[in-house]
């Protein structure tokens, strides 16, 4: 491996640190979703806006939500990142060692949350289940990153789906949430056959369980 | 797609990240926006699982030819933009000082005069007609990137009533898992609003905030063409497995 420049810092044992992060700014758009900006003829289309090809096999759901601040108020600028399983329980792209997901599902999706209202919206597929680092199954869920101004560093969470009740309330993620009742922030209210709201509070009363992970 | 450096170290969760004066703090005063936006509780800790080791893959038969060239990616043809012409490069690799070889690298910036291309942006200064403001590219097997961009201008924004940003250009990073995503920003070597910047200044430790500055890497300028700054990024790396798989019974 060649080296890196002399002055880059690393400790004793020979490690780098992590680039520090910083908030991702009012114009996240610009790099993350142009063609949702207005700047048009770069990209053909923005990155993430289908989570899986017409083919994929699985149940199609819908999940919108709102980022809303401290005081209540919708995040409007906010950039909301998923990655998730396919239907069986397999992750495309890389690091899955159980297997290779369906090739029509990616799994990936990225939304600009609504300048107006700052409601945005994912169409996905109904994830399976994936296991715990102890071969336990972890419920159906979708991993989230939410960026936006203020954001200093970009926040994990997690969406769990209401109607899978069984397999939540077995959930070694969902089990380790302290007090219990912060988990329910982590699960979506059912809107419709299908159709999944997940609000994002990021500070206040019921603020959204974030992970550090 | 498969890395060879994946599978020659079997991998573990990731390294903890640095919450305690490396990192922003979420909530700082002095940068208004983050009082409101920031968790008020603690994170709740959760070793890496499958949904943040893995991650999606890009290809470079995603990109365009110029997605890296911002130079050209938006100018009309036979123009290019007013500003000075950089070139923006280094490397992506983990805290074990891997290369992250297929990282996706997404930039966005001001224009020269510290003008963004965005509905919601107010400063007086102009557009430029022949500049977006957004690249992307895909680090190479050495976790090498590059860009040609112009010098973005430094600006005004409301926060104090006196505060600028200093030249700067965001970058958003894909490595190979979901728990690896980052945004940053790059800053320029001896720019003096650097350390006036509540934004910057949202880090505590002197040394994490050099390591967003960017030296000038006049080796690497083009001559009669474009000044170079080499930006080197780290992403997280992971424990190694060995001692983790437990034997029946222990």
């Amino acid at each position: 491996m060649s080296r890196l420049r002399h002055d880059l810092p690393n400790d004793l044992n020979g490690y780098f640190k992590e680039t520090p992060s910083q908030t991702a700014g009012p114009y996240v758009h610009i790099g993350l979703t142009p063609n949702f900006s207005g700047i048009e003829g770069v990209y053909p289309e923005d990155l993430g806006r289908a989570v899986f090809d017409p083919g994929a096999q699985g149940e199609r759901v819908t999940i919108r939500g709102c980022v809303r601040d401290g005081a209540g108020t919708p995040v409007r600028d906010a950039l909301v990142e998923i990655w998730q399983a396919d239907a069986a329980g397999l992750h495309a792209g890389i690091g899955e060692p159980r297997g290779v997901a369906d090739g029509a599902f990616g799994g990936f999706g990225r939304a600009a949350a609504d300048g107006d209202t700052g409601e945005w919206l994912f169409e996905t597929l109904r994830p399976g289940r994936v296991p715990f680092k102890d071969g336990r199954l972890m419920a159906p869920h979708v991993t989230f990153w939410i960026v936006a101004r203020g954001i200093n560093i970009g926040l994990h969470t997690r969406m769990y789906f209401p109607d899978e009740a069984s397999a939540n309330a077995e959930d070694p993620v969902l089990a380790r949430i302290d007090p219990p009742a912060r988990a329910e922030t982590l699960i979506a209210a059912q809107e419709g056959p299908g159709v999944y709201r997940f609000d994002i509070r990021l500070q206040g009363e019921r603020e959204t369980v974030f992970f550090d992970i | 797609m498969e890395f060879e450096s994946d599978m020659a170290h079997p991998e573990g969760a990731y390294f903890t990240r640095d919450r305690n004066g490396w990192h922003p703090k979420p909530c700082d005063p002095g940068y208004k926006t983050s009082v409101l936006r920031s968790p008020s509780r603690p994170l709740v800790a959760l070793d890496s699982t499958l949904s943040e080791l893995t991650g999606p893959v890009f290809g470079h038969d995603q990109l365009g030819p110029l997605d890296d060239d911002l130079t050209l990616n938006f100018a009309r043809p036979g123009h290019t933009p007013v500003g000075p012409r950089i070139i923006v490069h280094g490397r992506v690799l983990d805290e074990n000082g891997r290369p992250v070889p297929g990282a996706l690298v997404e930039v966005w910036q001001a224009n020269a005069g510290g003008r963004y291309r965005h509905r919601k942006e107010s400063y007086l200064a102009p557009l430029d007609p022949d500049f977006g403001g957004c690249g992307r590219c895909i680090t190479d097997e050495a976790g090498w990137y590059r860009f040609r961009t112009i010098q973005p201008g430094p600006y005004p924004w409301p926060n104090g009533p006196n505060d600028w940003r200093p030249a700067h250009i965001h970058f958003s990073l894909f490595g190979h898992g979901f728990g690896q995503r980052l945004i940053t920003q790059m800053y320029f070597e001896g720019d003096p609003l650097i350390w006036k910047c509540p934004i910057v200044n949202t880090i505590p430790d002197r040394a994490a905030v050099e390591r967003l500055i960017a030296p000038l890497d006049l080796r690497n300028a083009i001559p009669m063409d474009a000044l170079a700054y080499r930006f080197d990024i780290v992403l997280r790396g992971r424990r190694s497995t060995l001692f983790e798989n437990r034997m029946e019974g222990l």
